[in-house]
C-alpha cells in the first residue's frame, strides 16, 4: 500500500483498472478512465478558482478599507468619530463627528422599512396563502420587474414625483427631503420583502396547515396563529437583509435626499446618508490622499461593520428557524 | 349559520335503537362519489359508521380510503379541483349541505394525520390551539391537563409544558396530536394511518389508547396494517381499486365476521395476502 501511494496521482486508478479480472474490463477503458478523472480535475480547479477569485476580492477590498481607516484615525480621533455630531471635513473648520451620516442613514432606512414591511408582508401572505395560482403568476412576475427596475430610476422618480407631491401636501418640505427617498426606497426594496417572506411561509409545511383546519380553525387563524408564527424567523431574517439594503442604498439617496448632514428626525427636510456622503466626495474635487478624502474609507468601513452584523444577524435567525422542522 | 351541535343534541333523542340495541348510525354516506378533478376516486360508497365504535377502514394503496376519511371532515375541499357528489349524514344533517360550516363539521369530527404534525410551539400551546380558535371560555389550563391525561401523555409532559412540541419523540408527538384533537371535544375522530410511522411499542400505546377512548367517542382509522385492524375495531370496511380505477366498498361488516368469513371473494383474497 505505501508503494501505490508514492506513485504519481493518476497512477492508482491505472493499477486498480488492470488489476480487475478480465471479465470486467471494457475496450480503452484505462484511457477513458484516465480522461475522466482529466476532466473530473479540471472542472474541479476551475470552480476552486472561481470561489477564490471572490475570496481574494473581498479580502482586498477589506484590507485597502481597513488600511486607509486606520490611516484616517491616525489623525482623527476614533472616539470623536464615533460620537461627533458636526460632520465637516469639506469645511475650513473641519469636524469629523460621523453621527449626523449614520443619523440621516437610520432615519431614511426607517422610512423605508415602515413602507416595505407591512406592504410586503401583507403581499406576502396574500401570494402564499390566498391568491389563486393564475394571480399569483401575475404578482409574481411584476413584483420582479419592481425588483428589476435600476436604482437611479427610483431616485428620480422620487425628486420628480413624489417630492412635488409631498410639497403639495405639506408646502414647507424641501426639495430634496428624507420622506420622499424613504418612501421610494420602501418600494425598491418591497420585491425583496415580499419574496424572501413568501419563501419563509411557503416553507411551512403543509402538514400544519392541514393540522390547524382539522381543528376547526378558519383560514384567517391557520394563517395568524400557524403559519406566520411558524415562519416568524425567516421573515424577521427578510426584514432585517430589507434594513441592510436600505443602509446601504445610495442612488435614491444621492439625488432625493440632499447632501445635508445634520441630527434630528424632521423628514422633510434634507439630510445626507453615510453612502450619499461617499458619492459626493468620490465624485467631487476633493484630492485624494488627503483627510478629507480619507473620511469616506472610515465611513464606508463603518457601513461595511453596519450591514456585516445585519447580514450575520439574518443569517443566524434562518438558521434557527430551519432547525424548527427538522 | 346553522349551529350543528343544537341539531345533533335534539337528534340524539330521535335515533332509534338497532337490533343490536346499539344507538343506531352517526355517519351515514350515500351515494359518495369523490373526483380530483376528472379522475373518480370514489365511486358511490354506502356506508353506515356506528356511534362509539371502532371502525377500521382496510384496503390496497389508492383504494380511495384517505379520500374517504377526509369526507367526513370536509378536509378534501382545500384541495383545488376536488368535487364531491352524494350525501354524507352527520346526524340526520347533510354536512356538504350549503347551510352547514365546515368549520362547524370539523369541531364536531376531529382528525389524527399520518405523520405526527404538531405545531413549532409549546405542548401546551399546541392543545389550547383548538379550544382558543374555537372561543372556549372556561379553565384553559384544566382543559389542556384533561385531553393531556385522555392521551396518555400527560404522566410524561406535565412537568414540561414549556417544552417545544417537536422535541418529543414520535409516538409522543402523535399523542400530543391526539391530545390536540380531542381538547376540542369532538364527537367522531378521524385516524388516518396513525401508527405508519412510529415504532411497536408507541404503535401499541396508541392502539391501547384508541381502546380506550372507543368509550367516549366514535372512531374511524384507516389502517395498512391488518393485524392492526383486527385488534382494535368493532367494524370493518375493506376498499378496493375497481377495473375503472376509482376506489369501490366492497364489504363493510363486524370485524371478527370480515376477517373469519369474508363475504366476498375479493375481501378473502385481499385478508389472506393473495393481492394488496
Amino acid at each position: 500500500m505505501d508503494n501505490v501511494k508514492s506513485l504519481p496521482r493518476a497512477q492508482p486508478a491505472a493499477v486498480t483498472a488492470a488489476n480487475e479480472p478480465d471479465g470486467f474490463q471494457f475496450a480503452g477503458s484505462r484511457r477513458d478512465s484516465l480522461r475522466r478523472k482529466l476532466v473530473e480535475r479540471s472542472v474541479h480547479a476551475v470552480l476552486f478558482l472561481c470561489a477564490v477569485i471572490s475570496i481574494l476580492t473581498t479580502t482586498g477590498i477589506v484590507i485597502t478599507l481597513l488600511g486607509e481607516t486606520i490611516q484616517f484615525f491616525g489623525e482623527v480621533p476614533i472616539v470623536d468619530f464615533l460620537t461627533g455630531t458636526r460632520w465637516t471635513p469639506l469645511f475650513a473648520s473641519k469636524s469629523f463627528g460621523v453621527l449626523p451620516l449614520v443619523n440621516g442613514t437610520i432615519v431614511v432606512a426607517l422610512v423605508a422599512i415602515v413602507v416595505a414591511v407591512p406592504i410586503g408582508l401583507l403581499t406576502a401572505i396574500f401570494l402564499s396563502e390566498f391568491a389563486p395560482a393564475r394571480l399569483r403568476g401575475i404578482v409574481k412576475p411584476v413584483l420582479e420587474v419592481l425588483a428589476g427596475i435600476p436604482t437611479v430610476v427610483y431616485g428620480y422618480f422620487a425628486l420628480q414625483f413624489v417630492t412635488p407631491i409631498l410639497r403639495d401636501i405639506f408646502p414647507q418640505t424641501q426639495i430634496f427631503n428624507v420622506a420622499s427617498a424613504g418612501i421610494v426606497m420602501g418600494f425598491m426594496i418591497l420585491p425583496m420583502m415580499a419574496s424572501i417572506s413568501e419563501d419563509a411561509l411557503r416553507a411551512v409545511p403543509s402538514d400544519l396547515r392541514q393540522g390547524a383546519y382539522a381543528l376547526g380553525a378558519t383560514k384567517f387563524e391557520v394563517v395568524s396563529r400557524v403559519v406566520v408564527p411558524g415562519a416568524l424567523s425567516g421573515i424577521l431574517a427578510a426584514i432585517i437583509l430589507s434594513i441592510s439594503r436600505a443602509i446601504g442604498e445610495t442612488m435614491i439617496v444621492a439625488i432625493a435626499a440632499g447632501l445635508q448632514p445634520q441630527m434630528g428626525f424632521d423628514l422633510l427636510r434634507s439630510m445626507e446618508t453615510m453612502t450619499a456622503y461617499i458619492v459626493q466626495v468620490s465624485l467631487g474635487d476633493t484630492p485624494q490622499g488627503g483627510i478629507e478624502f480619507r473620511t469616506i474609507f472610515a465611513v464606508g468601513t463603518l457601513l461595511f461593520v453596519m450591514t456585516l452584523v445585519m447580514n450575520l444577524l439574518s443569517d443566524l435567525l434562518v438558521r434557527r428557524y430551519r432547525e424548527a422542522y427538522e | 349559520m346553522i349551529n350543528l351541535r343544537i341539531d345533533t343534541r335534539a337528534s340524539d333523542v330521535a335515533v332509534s335503537p338497532s337490533e343490536n340495541g346499539q344507538s343506531d348510525v352517526i355517519l351515514m354516506t350515500r351515494n359518495l362519489s369523490f373526483w380530483y378533478g376528472n379522475t373518480l376516486a370514489l365511486e358511490s360508497i354506502d356506508s353506515d359508521i356506528r356511534p362509539r365504535e371502532v371502525t377500521a377502514i382496510i384496503g390496497p394503496s389508492g383504494c380511495g380510503k384517505s379520500t374517504y376519511l377526509r369526507c367526513f371532515n370536509r378536509m378534501n375541499e382545500l384541495i383545488p379541483g376536488a368535487r364531491i357528489d352524494g350525501s354524507i349524514i352527520f346526524r340526520n344533517k347533510d354536512i356538504n349541505d350549503r347551510s352547514v360550516d365546515p368549520v362547524e363539521v370539523r369541531r364536531q369530527v376531529g382528525m389524527v394525520f399520518q405523520k405526527p404534525n404538531p405545531f413549532p410551539k409549546s405542548i401546551y400551546d399546541n392543545v389550547a390551539y383548538g379550544p382558543r380558535v374555537n372561543g372556549y371560555k372556561g379553565d384553559m389550563d384544566e382543559a389542556v391537563e384533561t385531553s393531556l391525561k385522555r392521551a396518555a401523555l400527560w404522566d410524561e409532559v406535565k412537568d414540561d409544558l414549556k417544552k417545544s412540541g417537536l422535541a418529543l419523540s414520535g409516538g409522543q408527538q402523535q399523542r400530543l396530536c391526539i391530545a390536540r384533537a380531542l381538547a376540542v371535544q369532538p364527537d367522531v375522530l378521524l385516524m388516518d394511518e396513525p401508527c405508519s410511522a412510529l415504532d411497536p411499542i408507541a404503535t401499541t400505546r396508541i392502539e391501547d389508547l384508541i381502546r380506550e377512548l372507543r368509550e367516549q367517542l366514535t372512531i374511524i382509522i384507516v389502517t395498512h396494517n391488518m393485524q392492526q385492524a383486527a385488534r382494535i375495531s368493532d367494524r370493518t370496511a375493506f376498499f378496493t381499486v375497481a377495473e375503472s380505477g376509482a376506489g369501490t366498498l366492497v364489504e363493510f361488516n363486524e370485524t371478527q365476521k370480515l376477517f373469519t368469513t369474508p363475504a366476498d371473494e375479493r375481501t378473502e383474497a385481499y385478508i389472506t395476502g393473495r393481492f394488496g
